[in-house]
């Protein structure tokens, strides 16, 4: 059967072309690959090339013409064995079925109505706010359980080393985390305990390892990747969000990345901007990423363990600060909180205080200050950033209608903003007052202990809001 | 380039097994057999290639398409040198890569055209397949990207002792890439089972290696780390063999890392919207009428392997029937489904 020559498109823009120059002339032979002839976009001048082998049996649109469209058959080439002359005949007339230039492109997905958002996976709609309920944190811990007072280090610690225990393919990998026992004393005993095969010790080499990590993920392994903070995790960003999150996607279901990203984030104590910032707004804006930061060293230790169990990249933001704080953690032999659920810390009726990390402990004094001032403040720790349990939220603040939301990190674009905005979605006729939120302030955060407690949310501040958002 | 395999500087290579069979030129030789597989590869790449090039023209592929024509024998080569369980890892230029693995020319040409069929269901095109099953693991889109990645794959091949090695390929232009060094670093610190092959085009899109590279022997650029490196004629599938199965046997024997450079050439744009300025028409013209690697292997089967034409003509006809359903496939197979916006979002 004859051959259409179409004019190619070169670039998805391109609609139309001058054909500039034919190299070849009716009655050669031409085989893959031969230059048949030049054209013109108003961008570059290109090449097109044979693919088929046979005899140019007839030139359509000759040299210099303009305008010609993408798709229009410009010339036939009569297959090897074919009569030339009544392929140059016929051709145009019944044009081979590759050349069909509208060649069905498959259905119209505007034709069908735009799928449903799956729910939890897009922002809060009204219709949440009719059945909204709270999570209740309370049935994680069976009743009557014994408490034991840790610190979160410990608490994270032990998460490891009990998934570590469970799962031979979960292994630990970063800079100081076998021989020097973590550089913020994390991984304590960890070497020790589970060899230098599964505590890997690296060179300072973040984009490197953590490329390394997500691919030995790919291949089934389980990485905890410990970043010594995660300001430096800025240098592996791109495998974090390019590989690790959208390979899912792009590889149809195929490939998963169950890897944990955790470290220190945030601010510290007088270390500067270069080593303050706070990546939960960063991390948060990614689909294909679960982000968790808690505040607790109980949920600390069953969120990490839910993180590693998690079959995607879970980003896992710690603070130094909390380190060496000390809370209840129930004594089980598998604790775990799930990833997504916010916990209610204190009950309250008046407001609603909306936190996590670092930022709960601005939330929990505030709400001790209001109880003094008759304001009963309720504070929901979210523990998790994404996906964000909208839900509990929005139950207290139909109960409360007054918001505030605190976090360290940057106002523009913030967490906060984000919490704000899904109230407005699904409460907005709830509310007795603007939401208010308060933040760490939009400056890199500056050394001098004044300065630096300038620039962090205070106690103070998240009183005069939610005094603010009660009209008191 | 030098059409002969070069040894470079300092790299610790052990020298080509004794007994093997030597080609002019001090290459190795194929039997029949190799040839003919040699033959039928590189041409099912060539003509898959070529209709993919088609199918861009009429609108049917869209966004960014790398075509691999010219640098077949490089994926074909190291392919017959690898076992099977051998993972493969390369940037977007990813299309010869797959072939090779075994994964089905339909699959791959439906998710250059965004269809269901395709092997990500239309939702990573062109720079973005993978397959578990064939050891395939993409297909990467940031340059440089799948150099560590496929180090962490060679990671994991140790942490399991499987005895697998991975083929980590990447460009001249990915080889500037600061990750390159960190993964080199990791790679011989720790030993790992990874090949690195460098396919050394020539260009980094309209960047020649000497206005982009201080060192352009890129075998060398493993030295400080003490990981050996060789020049490979890229463009021969027999040197591509023989130098893969030296370093491949290098880096499965606990040895560490090796990188092979291979010389070669993309006969194509960068991508399908690349005019090819930077370069002249007669480099291109000498480079396919010299060295084409299909061409090489169809003179020695016409000549020293005594096929007839119309032996090498059946075998162009299956190759040409296998990439046409493949097209007829990828043109009629419908678009994803609406619903697959939302998944393989998290699993
Ligand atoms: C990190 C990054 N920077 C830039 C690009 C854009 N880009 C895509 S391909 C390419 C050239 C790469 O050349 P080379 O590594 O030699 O591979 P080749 O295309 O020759 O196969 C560039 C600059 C990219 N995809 N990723
Ligand atoms: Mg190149």
């Amino acid at each position: 059967m004859p051959i259409d020559v179409l004019m190619p498109a070169l670039s998805p823009t391109m609609e139309q072309g001058k054909l500039a120059k034919w190299l070849k002339k009716e009655g050669d032979s031409v085989k893959s690959g031969d230059i048949l002839a030049e054209i013109e976009t108003d961008k570059a001048t290109m090449e097109i090339e044979a693919v088929d082998e046979g005899v140019l049996a007839k030139i359509l649109v000759d040299d210099g013409a303009e305008n010609v469209a993408v798709n229009t058959p410009i010339a036939i080439i009569a297959a090897e064995g074919e009569d030339v002359a009544s392929a140059a005949a016929g051709a145009s007339s019944a044009p081979a079925p590759a050349a069909e230039p509208s060649a069905e492109p498959a259905p119209e997905p505007a034709a069908e109505p735009p799928p449903e958002a799956p729910p939890g996976s897009a922002p809060a709609s009204p219709a949440i706010a009719r059945s909204a309920s709270a999570y209740d944190a309370g049935s994680e811990v069976p009743e009557g359980t014994e408490m034991v007072e840790q610190t979160v280090r410990e608490a994270l610690r032990d998460a490891m080393a009990e998934e570590m225990r469970r799962e031979e393919s979960v292994y630990v990998i970063g800079e100081e985390v076998a021989e020097y026992q973590g550089a913020y004393k994390v991984t304590q005993g960890l070497l020790q305990e589970f060899g230098a095969r599964r505590v890997v010790d690296t060179p300072i080499t973040e984009h490197g390892f953590t490329g390394l990590a997500v691919g030995s993920a790919f291949a089934g392994l389980r990485p905890i990747v410990e970043f010594m903070t995660f300001n430096f995790a800025m240098q592996a960003i791109d495998q974090i969000i390019n590989s690790a999150a959208k390979t899912l996607y792009m590889s149809g279901g195929q490939l998963g990345c169950p890897i944990v990203f955790r470290g220190p984030n945030g601010a510290a104590s007088r270390v500067a901007a270069q080593h303050s910032h706070d990546y939960a707004a960063w991390y948060s804006n990614v689909p294909g990423l679960k982000v968790v930061m808690p505040y607790t060293a109980a949920d600390a230790k069953g969120l990490l363990k839910s993180a590693i169990r998690d079959p995607n990249p879970v980003i896992f933001l710690e603070n130094e600060i909390l380190y060496g704080q000390t809370f209840p953690v129930p004594k089980l032999d598998d604790f775990t909180v799930p990833i997504g659920k916010a916990r209610i810390h204190r009950q309250g009726d008046d407001v609603t205080i909306v936190s996590f990390g670092i930022g709960m402990t601005y939330a929990v004094k505030a709400a001790e200050e209001l109880a003094k001032e008759g304001i009963e403040a309720e504070v929901i720790d979210l523990r998790t950033i994404r996906p964000m349990d909208t839900e509990t939220v929005i139950a207290s603040v139909i109960k409360t209608g007054r918001c505030v939301a605190v976090e360290e990190g940057f106002p523009q674009s913030g967490v906060t903003a984000e919490i704000a905005m899904r109230i407005m979605e699904a409460a907005f006729d709830y509310l007795d007052a603007p939401v208010v939120r308060v933040t760490g302030k939009d400056v890199p955060m500056p050394y001098a202990a004044n300065l630096e407690k300038l620039a962090l949310p205070t106690v103070a501040e998240v009183v005069q809001a939610a005094k603010a958002v009660c009209y008191k | 380039m030098a059409a002969a395999a070069r040894k470079s500087a300092g790299a610790a290579s052990k020298p080509a097994k004794s007994g093997a069979r030597r080609g002019p030129k001090n290459t190795p030789s194929f039997n029949k057999e190799e040839e003919l597989h040699a033959y039928r590869e590189m041409l099912l790449i060539r003509r898959f290639e070529e209709k993919s090039g088609q199918m861009y023209g009429m609108g049917l592929i869209g966004g960014f398409c790398h075509l691999y024509i010219g640098q077949e024998a490089v994926v074909v080569g190291m392919q017959m040198a690898s076992k099977d369980g051998d993972q493969v890892i390369t940037g977007y230029r990813d299309h010869g890569h797959m072939l090779v693995t075994g994964m089905d020319p339909k699959g791959v040409l439906a998710e250059l055209t965004g269809r269901r069929g395709g092997y990500s269901r239309g939702k990573g095109g062109s720079m973005h397949m993978f397959s578990k099953e064939k050891h395939f693991y993409g297909g990467h889109g940031i340059v440089g990207a799948q150099v560590s990645l496929g180090t962490g794959l060679a990671f994991a091949n140790r942490y399991r002792e499987n005895g697998s090695v991975s083929l980590t390929y990447f460009g001249d232009g990915a080889a500037n890439q600061g990750q390159v060094y960190e993964s080199f670093n990791m790679a011989a610190l720790w030993k790992l089972p990874v090949v690195y092959v460098i396919e050394n085009n020539r260009y980094a899109m309209g960047t020649s290696v000497s206005r982009a590279a201080a060192q352009t022997d890129f075998s060398k650029r493993g030295l400080s780390f003490n990981i050996p490196g060789e020049q490979v004629d890229g463009m021969d599938v027999r040197a591509v063999r023989e130098a893969g199965a030296r370093a491949i046997e290098h880096a499965r024997s606990g040895e560490g890392p090796f990188i092979l450079e291979m010389l070669t050439y993309r006969y194509r744009g960068h991508s399908m919207s690349d005019p090819a300025k930077y370069r002249t028409k007669d480099e291109v013209t000498r480079m396919r009428e010299e060295q084409d690697p299909i061409e090489q292997v169809r003179r020695r089967l016409l000549g020293e392997w005594s096929l007839a034409e119309d032996e090498l003509k059946a075998i162009d006809g299956e190759i040409r029937k296998i990439v046409n359903e493949a097209a007829d496939f990828a043109t009629n197979d419908p678009e994803p489904d609406p619903s697959e916006l939302w998944t393989d979002i998290l699993l």
